[in-house]
């Protein structure tokens, strides 16, 4: 019994030190600016506020960066999700000359390390400017394209899973009912596969979401087209740091992700045997 | 008979090729985007690393020059490539070492606690797990502040005044255990969950079996349970040599670009910086094309893992 208490008291102890540094960020987000200022080390506070959130918000433009994040975010999740889904119908109710060759290369495309493709897709984008804008440097649309394509191996890889639960018969009883290849995948497969194509949606916009690099090459000089952490980085300035500010901008960042992380744990489980049951 | 000859076939050949064609209809897309925006790089990396690819050349004052392995050659001769791959190696092992130590630790302490503990212990992992890494920078970064940060007011409070004002980016190794201890705070919850599971998965009987032919704790851990976790050992210490091996933004925020004189450079932020600070694009190709073989060498070893354990394609 003393034993099992001690564990506990372990156990509590870690957890406590874990979630110590998002505590403290609500924290300083919620102090008054002087006391945070003065170095107040107080663990609570009684004059909770929300000037920081309105500072980030209204003085520093977060917003816009808050909504370009978002639309980002958005695009990539809906293209991404396609082009897997699509992908993964292909990869698993058919049977193809290079089928298994393809899914290799899924597989290690998925383990590309990106952050070394920096420089060419750079260039990439900078001829992708001149013919279409919208798509080139400093525009949102350079990075909706980098970050479809970096989600997507993942994501063909975890809806291939799904499309391939369910069961052969109930396309060859869509058929009967002469129902076309299309028809039975919008109509029936899509439907049934939708919990995996929420997790694989989640996993999207997770990564797009915390994409510090490809934001920060990419948008060089068009202050209105920056995503959130590019925006948080610029709350940085030597020996006057706006703590209070960079720490409401962080909690705007992280609470979405949360949401999202605590949605995923959940439907995981529960969207697997969903796909099951067909 | 008078009805005329119907062919007995539908018209095959065009049936039969549709649905040969069905599937590269609807590989398009994906096939497409990841051409465009993986493949293709990829071959531009190799190809422009082999190149004199610099401001002027990109600007288009001077003509493009291919220069065969020269940028490599530059890189090997240079003593700060060596410094920058040992710093990246020793960095990303000790984080890689510490998650799983960490990791493993508390996924073991997790199966003897209260089940409140436990689901304390959980959340708030799932709460480090989940936070961005630029977020999770900053606010390290805040916790460690030198004269506003908690962490030092609490040890100068604690009678250590020599930490008021202290900073903990100054020197290398001290600014290289700041961004590994963020590291390690974002990191270990995925070990955990997953060696969590893992353990969970062993069949209490196995266990009870070992009890009762004598096995005392230490033995049943050493013998019993540790091969039967090796499956799930070697998945999260592969996938967190991956991790590790490529942190940028970590140490972009927490040092600033690279810490004071480049002293914590990784490969990652080294080629970045070679190439959009200094505009050598050639040699920052170079140096990824040399992170991008060693991180396939630990892929290929990733496959092979998960080939024993008989993952099917």
């Amino acid at each position: 019994m003393l034993r099992r208490i001690r564990t506990d008291a372990a156990g509590l102890l870690i957890a406590l030190v874990v979630a110590f540094p998002l505590y403290w960020m609500v924290l300083s987000a919620l102090k008054p600016r002087a006391a945070l200022e003065a170095g107040d080390p107080m663990p609570f506070t009684l004059t909770p506020t929300l000037d920081s959130f309105r500072r980030v918000l209204l003085v520093d433009g977060f917003g816009q960066y808050l909504l370009n994040s978002v639309v980002v975010a958005a695009v990539v999740v809906t293209a991404s999700t396609f082009c897997a889904f699509c992908a993964a119908v292909a990869l698993t109710r058919y049977r193809f000359r290079l089928r298994t060759t393809l899914l290799v290369l899924v597989l290690i495309a998925q383990m590309v390390p990106v952050e070394a493709l920096t420089i060419p897709l750079f260039f990439l984008m900078r001829s992708m400017g001149q013919a279409v804008p919208e798509l080139g440097l400093n525009h949102l649309g350079s990075l909706m394209l980098v970050h479809t394509a970096f989600a997507v191996p993942l994501a063909i890889w975890m809806l291939r899973g799904f499309v391939a639960a369910v069961p052969k018969e109930l396309e060859e009883a869509a058929q009967l009912d002469g129902a076309g290849s299309l028809t039975f995948v919008t109509r029936v497969l899509f439907p049934l596969v939708a919990p995996g194509v929420v997790a694989c949606s989640i996993f999207s916009f997770i990564m797009t979401w915390n994409d510090f690099l490809f934001a920060k090459t990419f948008i060089i000089s068009a202050q209105e087209n920056q995503t959130l952490p590019i925006a948080l980085l610029s709350f940085f300035k030597p020996d006057e740091n706006d703590w209070g500010g960079i720490m409401a901008g962080s909690v705007l960042m992280t609470i979405p992700v949360l949401v999202f992380f605590l949605f995923v744990q959940r439907r995981l489980a529960s969207g697997l045997g969903g796909a099951v049951k067909g | 008979m008078g009805i005329p000859a119907l062919p007995l076939r539908r018209p095959g050949g065009t049936a039969s090729g549709r649905r040969r064609l069905e599937p590269w209809m609807y590989l398009v897309p994906a096939l497409a985007v990841l051409g465009t925006m993986l493949v293709y790089p990829l071959y531009q990396l190799v190809l422009v690393s082999f190149y004199d690819y610099r401001q002027p050349q990109v600007t288009g004052a001077e003509p493009l020059r291919f220069t065969g392995l020269a940028n490599y050659r530059e890189l090997l001769s240079d003593p700060q490539f060596w410094e920058v791959l040992l710093n990246t190696v020793v960095f990303a092992g000790a984080c890689v070492l510490g998650t799983i130590l960490l990791g493993g630790g508390l996924a073991v302490l997790a199966t003897r606690l209260s089940p409140w503990v436990r689901t304390l212990l959980f959340l708030a992992a799932l709460g480090a797990w989940a936070t961005p890494a630029v977020t999770g920078s900053a606010v390290w970064l805040f916790l460690f502040d030198p004269t506003l940060g908690p962490v030092n007011q609490a040890l100068a409070g604690l009678g250590l005044t020599e930490f008021s004002g202290h900073s903990w980016t100054y020197t290398k190794t001290s600014a290289f255990v700041l961004v590994a201890s963020q590291v390690l705070w974002c990191s270990f919850p995925f070990v955990m969950v997953t060696l969590y599971a893992a353990i969970r998965a062993i069949p209490e009987e196995v266990i009870e079996a070992a009890r009762l032919d004598g096995a005392s704790t230490a033995r049943i851990a050493r013998s019993v349970m540790l091969p039967m976790l090796r499956p799930a050992m070697t998945i999260v210490t592969i996938q967190s040599i991956i991790w590790d091996f490529k942190i940028f933004t970590q140490i972009y925020i927490m040092t600033g670009g690279g810490g004071i004189a480049g002293q914590n450079l990784v490969l990652n932020v080294y080629a970045y910086q070679k190439a959009f600070a200094s505009g050598q694009y050639g040699l920052g190709s170079a140096i990824g094309v040399i992170t991008t073989l060693l991180l396939l060498l630990i892929t290929l070893g990733y496959l092979r893992a998960l080939r024993r354990q008989g993952e099917v394609l």
